[in-house]
C-alpha cells in the first residue's frame, strides 16, 4: 500500500539545484509558474467573495482559502474537457484549475440569471457546469462520492479512458455514502480518485472526534485501494500524488484515495465564527501553513519568478477579479416566471397565475392539473 | 415571566430538561463547543461537559441510530439534525427503526428520543438549507411530529417531547429563532401533544396553519380585520397526533377553511387537514377548501427574487382568504 506520511517540512521537495524544480515531475518552470498563477487567481476570487459578503452584496460565502496548494496540484495533470470533476463547496482553485472562469464563480456568488451553475437557484459553492464536465454540486455532504463512483463505472463499462476526480472534507468522510462508494469502486477497480482536503475540523468539530484513525488515507485498505497521504503545501508532492493516481486510473489499474493535508484560513462559512472553537494558537500556526508564500518562495529560491513576473501576476489576478465581480454584478436576477422550468423533461411549467402560491388563482378553476390537461400534458 | 426569543425559548429548556433529568443527553454535529450552527445549544456543553453534550462525527444516520440504542438502554437523547435537509441519511433509521421498535416488539421496546431539527425557508437557504419535511414524517404512524410557533408553545412542547416515551420529531422554524419574540412563564408547565389552538377568534373563515405559517397566518388575519373580514386562526402545533376537533370546530363555525402551508402544494401536510375538514364538517363548509403552499418546485431556491416567488406570505394569505369569503 502506498500510504506515505507528508514531508515534515515544507520544503523538502525542493531538489539541491533548484533551478531544476519540478523537472523530477516533469513539469517546466511555465508549468509552475501558471500553476501558481492558477493558486493566486483562486485566491483573488476567493478573498473578493468574502469582501463582497462583508459588504452585504451577497449573503453566503463558503470557499476553500488554504486549500489552493492541493486542489491546483491534485487537479493539474486531468485533461480539461475530457476528465470528469465532482466537486465540493471548497473547490474553487481545483475548478479554476480544471477550466471554470472567475466569471463563471462570480456569478454563483451573485446568484444571476446567466449564472452557469443554476441559474441563480442554488446557494453560492454549489458550482456545477455540464460543458466543462463538473457535476453540480448539492449540500448533503458525500452524496457526489458515489456520483464520482457512477461516472468512473460508466467510462468503464464505454471503455473510455475518461478519469473521474472527486472531492470531499474529512469530517464528511463519515458517512456512509463514503465507504459504500469506495467499496463499490474497489469491487469494480473504478477509474476514479478520491479526494480527502483534510483540514482538521469539520465545522467545529476536530479530527480527534470525528475519527479514531488520524489519516482518513488508511481507510483506502479497506477498499483494495493505495491511500496517499500529502501535504497540501507542497503544491510538487500534490501534483505527483494527482498525475500517479490520473495515470492509474487512466491505464485501467483502478481507483486512488488521496489524503491532502490542509489548513482552513477562513471560518467554515461566512455564518460561522470559529474563535468560538478555536485556539489562538491554532489560528496563528494555520497561517504558517498558506500554500500559496510557500510555494512562491520555492519558485523564487529556483530562481523562476522574479520581482517583475510576480508583480505582473499580482496585477492580472487582480484585473481578473474585477472584471468576474463587476461583470457578474451586473447581470440580472433570474425572472420568477422561469422559476418552474427544469422540474421534469417532458412537462410544461405550470401556468404562473394558477396554484395559490401567487394569491391569485381562484376557486373553480380546476387547479394545476386542469393546467396541464389543457396543455396537452398529463392528467 | 421572561420575554425571550423562540431560540432562547428552546435553549433554556433544554438547559432546566437536563438539569431535571441526567439520563437525557444532546449530541449531533457541532451542538458541543460551538453551541450548534443557531447557537440552540449554546451553554449546555460548558454546564453539562462532553459526555451529555456531544459533538459527533459527521453522519446522521449514526445520530439517530446510537440515540436508538443509547434511549433503549435508558438514557434520553435529544439528538440535534443541523438543518432538516440533512435528516434524510437517517430516514431509514427514523422510518424503518424509531418508528417501528414499539409496534414490531408487541410493547416490549420504546424509542424515546426527541429529534430536533431546524426547518424552512425565508433566509436564503436554498434548495437544502430551507425545506419543510414534515410531511415525510407525519406519513409515519409510530412518529410524533411537533411544530411550535411561539417561545411559550416552544418550551411546553419540548418539555412534553422529552418526557415522551415515543420519539418526536421537532422541527423549529429557523426564520423565527430570533424574530419571534415572546413571554415565557418561569414555572415547569407543560402542553399536552395533540392540542391545537385557536390563536385569534374570528367568524368569516379559518386559517389553519403551524410553524411560521402560524405567524403568517396572524400577520393574515390582520391584514384581512381591515377589509372588514374576520378571520380565526388555528395553530395546528402537534402534526401527529393532530387535534382535530379544535380545527373542526373552527371549520364549523366559520364554514371556510384556508390551509397554510410552507412545503410544496402536492401531497403536503395540509392536504391531510383538507381531507379532514372535507370528510368530517362538509355539511358546514360554505366555500371549497383552500390551500395556500409553497410551489411544485423540488426547493426553495436562492436568489431573493426566486425566494420570495416560493414563499408563501401574509399577503397570499388575506388574498386567498378575501376571496374565500367573498365566496
Ligand atoms: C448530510 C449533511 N449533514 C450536515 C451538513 C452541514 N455541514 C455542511 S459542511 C459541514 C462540515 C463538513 O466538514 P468536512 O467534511 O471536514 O469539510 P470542510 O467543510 O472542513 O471542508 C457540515 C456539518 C451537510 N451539508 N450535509
Ligand atoms: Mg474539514
Amino acid at each position: 500500500m502506498a500510504t506515505t506520511k507528508p514531508a515534515p517540512a515544507a520544503k523538502s521537495e525542493t531538489p539541491a539545484d533548484p533551478t531544476t524544480l519540478g523537472a523530477d515531475v516533469g513539469l517546466t518552470k511555465d508549468d509552475l509558474l501558471e500553476m501558481y498563477r492558477l493558486m493566486a487567481v483562486a485566491r483573488a476570487v476567493d478573498e473578493r467573495m468574502w469582501i463582497l459578503n462583508r459588504a452585504d452584496k451577497i449573503p453566503f460565502v463558503i470557499s476553500g482559502q488554504g486549500h489552493e496548494g492541493a486542489q491546483v496540484g491534485l487537479a493539474y495533470a486531468l485533461k480539461k474537457g475530457h476528465d470528469w470533476m465532482v466537486p465540493y463547496y471548497r473547490s474553487v482553485a481545483s475548478l479554476i484549475t480544471f477550466g471554470m472562469s472567475p466569471r463563471e464563480i462570480m456569478l454563483a456568488q451573485f446568484a444571476r440569471g446567466v449564472d452557469p451553475s443554476s441559474g441563480g437557484r442554488q446557494m453560492p459553492g454549489h458550482y456545477g457546469i455540464i460543458e466543462r464536465n463538473i457535476l453540480s454540486v448539492s449540500s448533503p455532504v458525500a452524496t457526489q462520492l458515489l456520483h464520482a463512483t457512477g461516472i468512473a463505472w460508466a467510462s468503464k463499462l464505454k471503455k473510455t479512458d475518461v478519469v473521474t476526480i472527486t472531492y470531499i472534507g474529512e469530517g464528511s468522510s463519515n458517512q456512509g455514502d463514503f465507504h459504500e462508494g469506495l467499496n463499490f469502486a474497489g469491487v469494480h477497480n473504478l477509474p476514479v480518485i478520491y479526494v480527502v482536503e483534510n483540514n482538521g475540523y469539520a465545522i467545529s468539530v476536530p479530527m480527534a472526534l470525528q475519527s479514531a484513525v488520524a489519516d482518513i488515507a488508511i481507510r483506502g485498505a479497506g477498499y483494495n485501494m493505495p491511500g496517499v497521504i500529502i501535504d497540501g503545501i507542497d503544491v510538487l508532492a500534490c501534483y505527483r500524488a494527482g498525475r500517479e493516481a490520473i495515470d492509474r486510473a487512466r491505464r485501467g489499474e483502478g481507483p486512488t484515495l488521496i489524503e491532502a493535508k490542509v489548513t482552513r484560513l477562513t471560518a467554515h462559512s461566512s455564518d460561522d465564527q470559529q474563535t468560538k472553537y478555536r485556539t489562538a494558537e491554532d489560528l496563528e500556526s494555520g497561517k504558517d501553513r498558506d500554500p500559496l508564500p510557500v510555494f512562491r518562495d520555492q519558485l523564487r529560491a529556483a530562481g523562476m519568478l522574479d520581482d517583475e513576473t510576480e508583480a505582473n501576476m499580482v496585477a492580472e489576478a487582480r484585473k481578473v477579479v474585477e472584471d468576474a465581480t463587476d461583470w457578474a454584478e451586473a447581470q440580472a436576477d433570474p425572472d420568477p416566471a422561469t422559476a418552474q422550468r427544469h422540474v421534469y423533461a417532458d412537462l410544461p411549467p405550470a401556468r404562473m397565475d394558477d396554484p395559490l402560491w401567487t394569491g391569485v388563482r381562484f376557486i373553480g378553476d380546476g387547479g394545476p392539473w386542469g393546467v396541464l390537461r389543457d396543455s396537452g400534458g398529463e392528467g | 415571566m421572561a420575554v425571550m426569543t423562540f431560540i432562547e425559548s428552546v435553549r433554556t429548556t433544554l438547559a432546566q430538561e437536563m438539569r431535571r433529568d441526567d439520563s437525557i443527553v444532546v449530541l449531533g454535529e457541532d451542538v458541543g463547543k460551538k453551541g450548534g450552527v443557531f447557537l440552540a445549544t449554546d451553554g449546555l456543553y460548558d454546564e453539562f461537559g462532553g459526555d451529555r453534550v456531544l459533538d459527533t462525527p459527521l453522519s446522521e444516520s449514526m445520530i439517530v441510530g446510537v440515540s436508538i440504542g443509547a434511549a433503549v438502554a435508558g438514557l434520553r437523547p435529544v439528538p440535534e439534525i443541523q438543518f432538516a435537509d440533512f435528516i434524510f441519511p437517517a430516514f431509514n433509521q427514523i422510518l424503518s427503526e424509531a418508528a417501528r421498535m414499539r409496534f414490531r416488539s408487541n410493547g416490549a421496546f420504546t424509542c424515546p428520543i426527541t429529534l430536533r431539527a431546524p426547518y424552512g425557508g425565508g433566509v436564503h437557504g436554498a434548495l437544502y438549507h430551507s425545506q419543510s419535511v414534515e410531511a415525510f414524517f407525519a406519513h409515519i404512524p409510530g412518529l410524533k411530529v411537533v411544530i411550535p410557533s411561539t417561545p411559550y408553545d416552544a418550551r411546553g412542547l419540548l418539555r412534553t417531547s422529552i418526557r415522551d416515551n415515543d420519539p418526536v420529531l421537532f422541527f423549529e422554524h429557523k426564520k423565527m429563532y430570533r424574530s419571534v419574540r415572546g413571554d415565557v412563564p418561569d414555572d415547569d408547565y407543560t402542553i399536552p401533544i395533540g392540542q391545537a389552538k385557536v390563536t385569534r377568534e374570528g367568524t368569516d373563515v379559518t386559517l389553519i396553519a403551524y410553524g411560521l405559517m402560524a405567524q403568517y397566518s396572524l400577520e393574515a388575519a390582520e391584514l384581512l380585520a381591515s377589509d372588514g373580514v374576520s378571520a380565526e386562526v388555528v395553530d395546528v402545533r402537534t402534526l401527529r397526533p393532530l387535534d382535530g376537533e379544535t380545527l373542526l370546530a373552527s371549520v364549523r363555525k366559520t364554514g371556510k377553511a384556508v390551509v397554510v402551508y410552507e412545503d410544496n402544494r402536492f401531497g403536503g401536510y395540509g392536504a391531510e387537514i383538507a381531507a379532514i375538514v372535507a370528510e368530517e364538517a362538509f355539511e358546514s363548509l360554505d366555500g371549497p377548501i383552500v390551500r395556500v403552499t409553497g410551489p411544485d418546485v423540488p426547493g426553495v431556491p436562492y436568489n431573493h427574487v426566486l425566494e420570495d416567488w416560493f414563499m408563501p406570505n401574509p399577503e397570499r394569505i388575506a388574498e386567498a382568504a378575501r376571496r374565500l369569503a367573498a365566496y
